[in-house]
């Protein structure tokens, strides 16, 4: 590569996206926190992104690139209010932004934007989609197929829960004392929901779902750096540090699925599992239970194989029991039997799940898999090969399908 | 609401493969089949033959035209379909992405016409 | 045997249509749903909503639309119960569809 317009436009776009990828949240949540207009801080963004491709070649790469690209921003979202406001209400705009100040090192407000994304008002199940899109710059399509929505409809959810936000007035500021327990559990539990669309493609076989996991943990990564004394925050990290280590060993190299109790712990990633239980560690310190942490006390339980040769069963199934008491969660109970199956045998397991009481249950694919895996070890095949068959039915992973076909008729 | 799951699969490939992989996806469908029909949400499903025995039939201006061969070439072929009544769009979509056929094709989802 | 007739039209030709048009067409489907009810050959038959609503879903995306662009889109289908090929042609001709689109016949697996 030589010398000259085209290496420059080059370095150019490399700077651009560089910007983007570190940046990108900061400027929505700088722009977005005082007018509460997501969407038009995102309009606002991406014209002052293309006015950074056009002129930056011609005029070089500013000494501070971020605030280059927020004041052009504001100006263009104060046009566009201009536009489309009467004008008491582009005033107020105009004030509001005008205590934007474009400031070499841009302040962190992301974290506010999260927890306006995650607000009681804004609906559960678009909470996790605004996060990637205000925060991490994914565009509706791509967060649509990882969701398993039709992008038209994503598209819908976006916009409507924008307009909530701006219409209703919803805040755009960390909680207070009293409240950021609860806010702050909305904000952890979006950040595991796109943890767990990426964390269910392993071997990253998926465009719209291959990265999901890394983003979920840079995600928190950075609100364990901005809220470093919530306990829950660090307990959702390792959860996700302790999950995402074992990526490659979930899948043999043929692409065929291996359960947990199958893979080698060579192939788990100890560095993460390390950095999971230092985090988990500080987590415990802090002295405030809750339900992350005792998820991420399970994982660890579970990597504790890579030392001890075994898994501690008898610990796993009290974390369930304190799990159980706190969430109630329907999942859990499923994940308790199969555990207490370990250590009271199959039949106690059995006994576990056919007490749960829930009409979501029959499809549910692991429920199946493990009534399944529970069946067979008593020898029941007839019937053992019939939740086989529900499991299968119920599975989307053409892996897990064809791994569990192997178990029914092995 | 009803929806129609069109199932479209490249027919080459599927005739290509390896017996051990036809048989899994058979049992996946059988599997799959079962799955909708427990959970309430079965109306009626068929298998097509290949298109290599499809027939396409025009009539216009009265002029009768048979040929050979499905509607159009297209790089997947349509394979079978079920038709399911569900709560909404998005059970449907889920029901679609647990279709075999997801795997290798595209699982089409229509509304029906109600009248 | 069992058999599939589907029907692929022009979309939006069709919903350029007269009113009367319209009125022609839907009496013409009515009149070939009795006569297939009279021979007692009809198993089923829906029409679909148009492809504006369709979506679709692939291994690594959910799409809007159908799942591909053609000149044709399927419009609906009749499953017949027939004695040969022959019979089922002769049923695929007389759709009203084969008019203006093109019918489609496929045997069904048994």
């Amino acid at each position: 590569m030589g010398h000259g317009r085209g290496a420059a436009r080059l370095d150019v776009k490399e700077t651009a996206e560089g910007v983007a990828r570190r940046s990108y949240g900061k400027l929505v949540a700088v722009l977005a926190a005082r007018t509460r207009d997501v969407a038009g801080a995102e309009d606002a963004l991406a014209e002052a992104f293309a006015a950074a491709l056009a002129d930056w070649p011609k005029s070089g790469v500013p000494r501070a690139p971020e605030a280059w690209l927020l004041t052009v921003a504001r100006r263009r979202m104060i046009d566009a209010a201009r536009r489309r406001r009467t004008s008491e209400e582009s005033a107020d705009v105009v004030q509001l932004l005008s205590e934007v100040e474009a400031q070499p090192e841009i302040p962190d407000e992301r974290l506010r934007l999260m927890f306006a994304c995650a607000h009681p008002a804004i609906d559960a199940a678009v909470r996790a989609p605004l996060i990637l899109q205000g925060v991490l710059g994914f565009d509706a399509a791509t967060i649509a197929s990882a969701f398993l929505v039709a992008p038209a409809t994503m598209s819908q959810r976006l916009v409507r829960a924008k307009n909530r936000i701006r219409q209703a007035g919803i805040p755009f500021r960390v909680p207070g004392r009293d409240e950021l327990a609860e806010r702050l559990d909305a904000v952890l539990e979006a950040i595991y929901a796109i943890f767990a669309e990426g964390w269910a493609d392993p071997a990253g076989t998926q465009a719209q779902t291959r990265g999901l996991a890394e983003e979920a943990i840079w995600l928190g990564r950075l609100v364990a750096s901005l809220l470093p004394e919530e306990p829950e925050v660090l307990g959702l990290l390792a959860l996700m540090l302790h999950a995402e280590a074992r990526r490659a060993a979930r899948r043999d190299a043929q692409g065929e699925f291996v359960p947990l109790d199958e893979q080698d712990p060579r192939r788990w990633d100890h560095a993460l599992i390390d950095e999971a239980e230092a985090v988990l560690g500080a987590a415990g310190q802090m002295n405030r239970p809750g339900r992350f942490q005792l998820e991420a006390a399970v994982q660890s339980a579970h990597a504790a194989r890579r030392g001890a040769g075994r898994t501690e069963w008898t610990a796993i199934v009290a974390l369930y029991d304190a799990l159980l008491s706190l969430t109630g969660s329907i999942v859990v109970a499923i994940n308790r039997a199969v555990a207490l199956a370990e250590i009271n045998g199959p039949a106690a397991g059995l006994k576990a799940l056919d007490g749960l009481d829930d009409d979501r249950l029959s499809q549910y694919q692991p429920f199946w898999a493990a009534r399944a895996a529970l069946l067979s070890r008593l020898g029941r095949r007839a019937e053992a090969a019939q939740a086989y068959e529900r499991a299968i039915g119920l599975e989307a992973d053409p892996a897990v399908r064809r791994y569990l076909q192997r178990r029914s008729s092995g | 609401m009803q929806y129609l799951l069109l199932i479209y699969t490249n027919e080459d490939a599927m005739l290509s493969a390896p017996k051990e992989a036809s048989s899994q996806t058979l049992a996946a469908y059988a599997a799959y089949t079962e799955a909708i029909k427990k959970s309430g949400a079965w109306v009626a499903s068929h298998r097509l033959r290949p298109t290599s025995e499809a027939t396409t039939v025009r009539n216009p201006n009265g002029k009768k035209n048979v040929l050979n061969g499905p509607f159009a070439e297209t790089k997947e072929q349509l394979a079978g379909f079920y038709l399911i009544e569900v709560p909404d769009l998005d059970a449907a979509l889920s029901w679609a992405a647990r279709c075999p056929g997801a795997a290798h094709g595209s699982i089409e989802v229509r509304p029906i016409w109600t009248m | 045997m069992k058999v599939l007739l589907l029907m692929y039209q022009d979309e939006r030709a069709m919903q350029k249509m007269s009113r009367e048009d319209f009125g022609r067409i839907y009496g013409a489907f009515q009149a070939y749903v009795e006569a297939l009810n009279k021979a007692g050959v009809l198993l089923g038959n829906h029409g679909l909503q148009p492809t504006a609503q369709a979506k679709s879903v692939r291994k690594d995306a959910v799409l809007d639309g159908p799942f591909a662009e053609t000149k044709e889109q399927l419009a609906g289908y009749f499953l017949l119960e027939v004695p040969d090929m022959e019979a089922a042609l002769g049923w695929a001709k007389r759709v009203p569809t084969a008019q203006w689109g093109t019918v489609e016949v496929r045997p069904v697996w048994t």
